[in-house]
């Protein structure tokens, strides 16, 4: 960052010392946290590990402690019906004896997948184009973002379904991609607005005035600046990627079957809630938590952010 | 005013060429034969129908020319007919629309019965426990999807309680004539109507009460509450009638926004109620690639959707003089 002048650096480091340090790491971060906070950390830490566990369990052909999410008894093993939680089953089983706890984790990972690739998406893309035509202006701006604009005009989810009814295309990848590519819109305004505001500042101009090139000022002022907010703008936006995927699964549109998701759970298990809710309450919680946890991250981190930009 | 009012409508226009374009792309762009989708997989696929079907989407035709063609025809409501139950998609667009349209109202209005109270509330009490507690169920509500909500509505009162059906729905039956202008069935169509209803409107409730709770906020803070409090009015009095007037006016704007939305987003609480409205009809198309009702229904609600979006924003400079220069 290129000071301007000696004064200005010593205000802004004596507000930095009051405001949370930017530099602190996952751990210190987290001592940070308020306690609701803490446990939303906690909560999205242990499906992010289960997910994994889960997956390296696929991997290894369930081997691992963790129970098979698609194995069934066969026909006349046992009673064809729903069991309650025990200790073989720790959440029960679902309508066909499948472990719940089991397809919960595996849930999690295509929850996971697809809120991270769509996130992964929308900030690459969106940030490129949003700091780049708000950093550059003109032309090419103009017809930009009244593009964006077109895409955002559209109800979302129709948009979706649309999309995904074309493309017959029933995987994780394939969906997260279309998810992602239309979440590029809202991230480029989000980067826009903040690549103009971090343009006017004291450093961006000093650069220009002493010639450094346009694109070394995109890269190395302007992108850095607007990254971390960029970055708690993903976290809120995957929790609606979360819901968005959830609905899709619900709807049967997203993932091929048998592939555990927490969406395809409930809507399998909703047949059967006059006999026992629990097997569409347990998925219900991890989405909802999930969902939650996401959202109160992503907006303490927001606050966070939004005390270091007023720092910078 | 009146360049603000044409700027918003030139961005109206090419709002709705683009929505056309997309949504005729969507079947243009389609991989593979488009014909082989169309048909349904027990259908005859000998030589004549094959060129028939051609004949009537005009394939043989340029993309523009197709393009054009088919906007000349859905501005027109011709919108083309399902190749599974034979039925014009503008009918079947006209019989689902009230549906829909009844349920979306019925969930704003519910969400604002609740809304308006918690975010007075909220407001009043600022950062005292009843702000809090409220705050954190605005949270929560925000948080969990409206099919979750749906279900568990469902087990709720029409599983444990008995009091509403699980699904299914009764249409309104209005007679519309002046001189014999009657309703009926009001009753189980009510019964029918209030669980999807609230599922749709939990979600609308949180973002109403949070809005309504900020500008209450600073509505509190003006002068007129201060003299009206030096006149001894009851606290009641000042927030119901001399400040939500003031406040609300984003709120109106967000519920009419909402409501377009909301003709798009009723599709999951539809499927689940067995309602059988366009969302509904949407998810059975879908389900069967019955692509020219996919097309004719996903540019309708986009339609609607965009349009409303500008009356709203229209609306909205007619009410704030201040926003007339912008």
């Amino acid at each position: 960052m290129v000071d301007t002048s000696p004064s200005q650096a010593t205000t802004a480091e004596a507000s930095i010392e009051s405001k949370p340090d930017p530099r602190v790491g996952p751990i210190g971060l987290f001592k940070e946290m308020p306690i609701p906070v803490k446990l939303a950390a906690v909560w999205l830490a242990f499906i992010v590990i289960g997910a994994f566990y889960a997956k390296l369990d696929d991997l290894l052909g369930q081997s691992l402690p963790l129970q098979d999410p698609n194995y069934q008894p066969r026909f006349g093993e046992g009673v064809d019906r729903t069991e309650g939680p025990s200790a073989a089953h720790w959440l029960g089983t679902d309508v066909i004896r499948r472990d719940t706890f089991a397809r919960i984790m595996h849930g999690g990972w295509v929850s996971l997948i697809v809120a991270t690739t769509a996130a992964s998406f929308g900030v690459v893309f969106g940030g490129l184009i949003g700091t780049f035509v708000g950093y550059v202006r003109g032309m090419f701006e103009t017809s930009i973002m009244s593009g964006i604009d077109v895409i955002l005009a559209f109800p979302p989810l129709i948009l979706l379904l649309a999309l995904v009814s074309v493309w017959q295309v029933r995987d994780v990848f394939v969906i997260s991609l279309v998810i992602g590519f239309l979440s590029i819109p809202a991230y480029t305004r989000v980067a826009r607005a903040n690549t103009m505001a971090v343009s006017n500042r004291e450093f961006v101009l000093a650069a220009e005035a002493i010639g450094t090139k346009k694109s070394t000022i995109l890269f190395r002022e302007i992108i850095p600046n607007v990254l971390p907010t960029l970055l708690a703008y993903a976290m809120v936006q995957a929790a609606f990627v979360i819901v968005v995927e959830g609905t899709l699964s619900f709807l049967g549109l997203s993932v091929q079957l048998p592939t555990a998701t927490w969406g395809n759970m409930i809507n399998e298990a909703r047949g059967e809630i006059k006999q026992t809710i629990l097997p569409v309450l347990w998925p219900s919680l991890a989405l909802t938590f999930t969902v939650l946890s996401v959202n109160q991250l992503g907006d303490w981190l927001q606050k966070r952010g939004a005390y270091r930009t007023s720092a910078l | 005013m009146f360049q603000t009012i044409m700027a918003r409508l030139g961005r109206l226009v090419a709002t709705l060429f683009a929505v056309s374009v997309l949504t005729f792309l969507m079947t243009s762009l389609l991989p593979g034969d488009v014909i082989d989708i169309m048909l349904p997989p027990d259908a005859p696929r000998d030589e004549a129908t094959i060129a028939e079907i051609r004949e009537e989407l005009g394939l043989d035709k340029k993309i523009y020319v197709r393009y054009f063609d088919w906007v000349t025809d859905a501005a027109q409501g011709e919108l083309g007919k399902s190749y599974i139950t034979d039925q014009p998609v503008a009918t079947t667009i006209k019989q689902r629309i009230p549906v829909t349209g009844q349920l979306a109202l019925t969930a704003i209005v519910i969400a604002l019965f609740l809304a308006i109270p918690i975010g007075i509330l909220g407001a009043y009490r600022q950062s005292r426990l009843s702000d809090q507690v409220s705050s954190v169920g605005v949270q929560v509500a925000l948080s969990v999807p409206n099919f979750i909500a749906g279900i568990f509505l469902v087990w709720l009162f029409a599983v444990k309680a008995g009091w509403f059906p699980a699904t299914g729905f009764t249409r309104l039956d209005i007679n519309w004539s002046l001189s014999n202008f009657r309703v009926r069935d009001a009753w189980p169509n009510f019964k029918g109507i209030i669980l999807p209803a609230t599922a749709l409107a939990l979600t609308q409730m949180a973002i109403f009460s949070r809005l309504l709770r900020t500008d209450m906020i600073a509505t509190l803070q003006q002068d007129f509450v201060t003299s009206a409090r030096a006149k001894g009015l009851s606290d009641r009095y000042i927030l119901f009638r001399h400040a939500l007037r003031p406040s609300s006016l984003s709120l109106i704007t967000i519920a009419g926004i909402n409501l377009g939305a909301l003709l798009g987003g009723t599709v999951v609480i539809e499927t689940m109620f067995a309602i059988g409205g366009l969302g509904f009809r949407l998810i059975n198309a879908i389900y069967a690639r019955d692509i020219l009702v996919i097309q004719g229904i996903t540019v309708f609600i986009a339609t609607v959707y965009v349009v409303l979006n500008t009356a709203v924003d229209l609306l909205y400079l007619v009410i704030d003089p201040r926003i007339r220069k912008g």
